[in-house]
């Protein structure tokens, strides 16, 4: 198991937060909360060693060209691929959007 | 109405998460969840020994109505650690149960029901785990007293362990097909007797011992439903009405014991051998 740490130049802060997923087999939980302005901070608790180069490769291609909401965000991972890190992220990012 | 709309346009039940099924069973805007996880009371053990926690320890506490009964719902995440109970979420679990005992004291009749999805103690908190469970036992030995405790099984994890135990101690107990209800799990079950006697990937014999359906036709439990959140709702709803029951089935030792001595242990057990044994009248 491993614990890192990303960040992210960033907007203002939303004024949701958001929960999704599950720490399951091949899922993650995303706790998405207001962070500070300007900053996106990430941290990441996976059960897969080894693995910051992917979550930083991750990250950076969905922010890349766009400047995201200033979130905290943590995340619980257990063994999710790449696709289904992205689907938990987008989901958690529309439902911020809804409250 | 064609099967693929009759698909269509059901609602599984046993596909939801904890979160989600709490939230379908009480009224709609009265889900008001207690230790939420942006609280983050996490198992500070899993940690230790290099296990990922989730943010809610795989225990949802809801707090609600549910056709206007005031009710308190906990409910398992069977995705998470096999829905395991460790300190933390024991803990929840228990202190829910006691602060609805406590309601009812206080002349709130507070009803409670548990959504069970669980292997049982999470083996990484052994006897914290174990302590916790026993807590959950007295809890709703006293809140059954005042106001029904409606266990659900619904599935696909089912429910084993010190926590079978919980929804034997339930007032009533509403199952599905897909559910299984056992104390030991059947790879327990398969090291300990071999798998001559009790072949744990030999589905259909799993469930055709342990499964809903045989648990319901050997009047372990109280209610057979569908996989279906509208028809769950329903009978959760109607077991709530029906207030505390005359006598526990847990209460009721000496006729469980009475039907066993009557078992004939020369010839292997069938699942019709234990439903002619079981079926007595009804409660």
């Amino acid at each position: 198991m491993e614990t890192l740490s990303f960040e992210f130049p960033a907007g203002q802060p939303p004024r949701g937060r958001a929960l999704v997923g599950c720490v399951g087999s091949g899922d993650l939980e995303v706790l998405i909360e207001p962070g500070l302005a300007g900053k996106l901070s990430i941290r990441v608790q996976t059960s897969v060693n080894g693995s910051e180069q992917r979550w930083q490769h991750l990250f950076a291609r969905m922010f890349d060209g766009q400047t995201p909401p200033a979130l905290s965000i943590d995340i619980h991972d257990f063994g999710a691929t790449p696709g289904v890190v992205r689907l938990r992220l987008e989901q958690g990012f529309e439902e911020i959007g809804h409250d | 109405m064609t099967d693929s709309a009759a698909l269509l346009n059901k609602h599984s039940f046993v596909e939801l998460g904890a979160r989600q099924r709490a939230k379908a069973l009480l009224d709609d805007g009265t889900f008001r969840e207690l230790l939420d996880p942006f609280q983050r009371i996490m198992s500070p053990w899993l940690l230790r020994q290099g296990v990922v926690p989730q943010s809610d320890d795989g225990v949802v506490i809801a707090k609600g109505s549910l056709d206007g009964l005031p009710v308190v719902i906990a409910a398992i995440e069977g995705a998470f650690q096999g829905g395991s109970l460790g300190e933390v979420g024991g803990a929840k679990i228990a202190g829910a149960l006691e602060l609805a005992a406590e309601d009812n004291r206080n002349g709130i009749p507070t009803r409670a029901v548990l959504l069970l999805e669980t292997g049982g103690v999470r083996l990484q908190e052994a006897n914290l785990g174990l302590a916790a469970i026993a807590e959950i036992h007295s809890a709703i030995v006293d809140l059954r007293q005042y106001q029904p405790v409606v266990g659900v099984v619904a599935g696909s994890v089912g429910c084993f362990g010190g926590m079978s135990i919980a929804a034997g101690l339930c007032s009533y107990l509403l199952v599905t097909q897909e559910a299984r209800l056992g104390l030991n799990g059947p790879q327990v079950i398969e090291q300990e007797a071999g798998i001559d006697e009790y072949d744990s990937r030999d589905r259909p014999f799993i469930w055709s011992l342990t499964g809903g359906e045989q648990r319901f036709a050997t009047a372990l439990v109280d209610r057979y439903a569908a996989d279906d959140v509208t028809q769950i709702r329903q009978q959760v709803s109607q077991l709530l009405h029906l207030g505390v029951p005359a006598q526990h089935r847990s209460g009721q030792a000496e006729l469980f014991l009475q039907r066993l001595a009557r078992l004939d242990t020369d010839v292997q057990i069938e699942p019709t051998t234990v439903r002619q044994l079981y079926q007595g009248e009804r409660p």
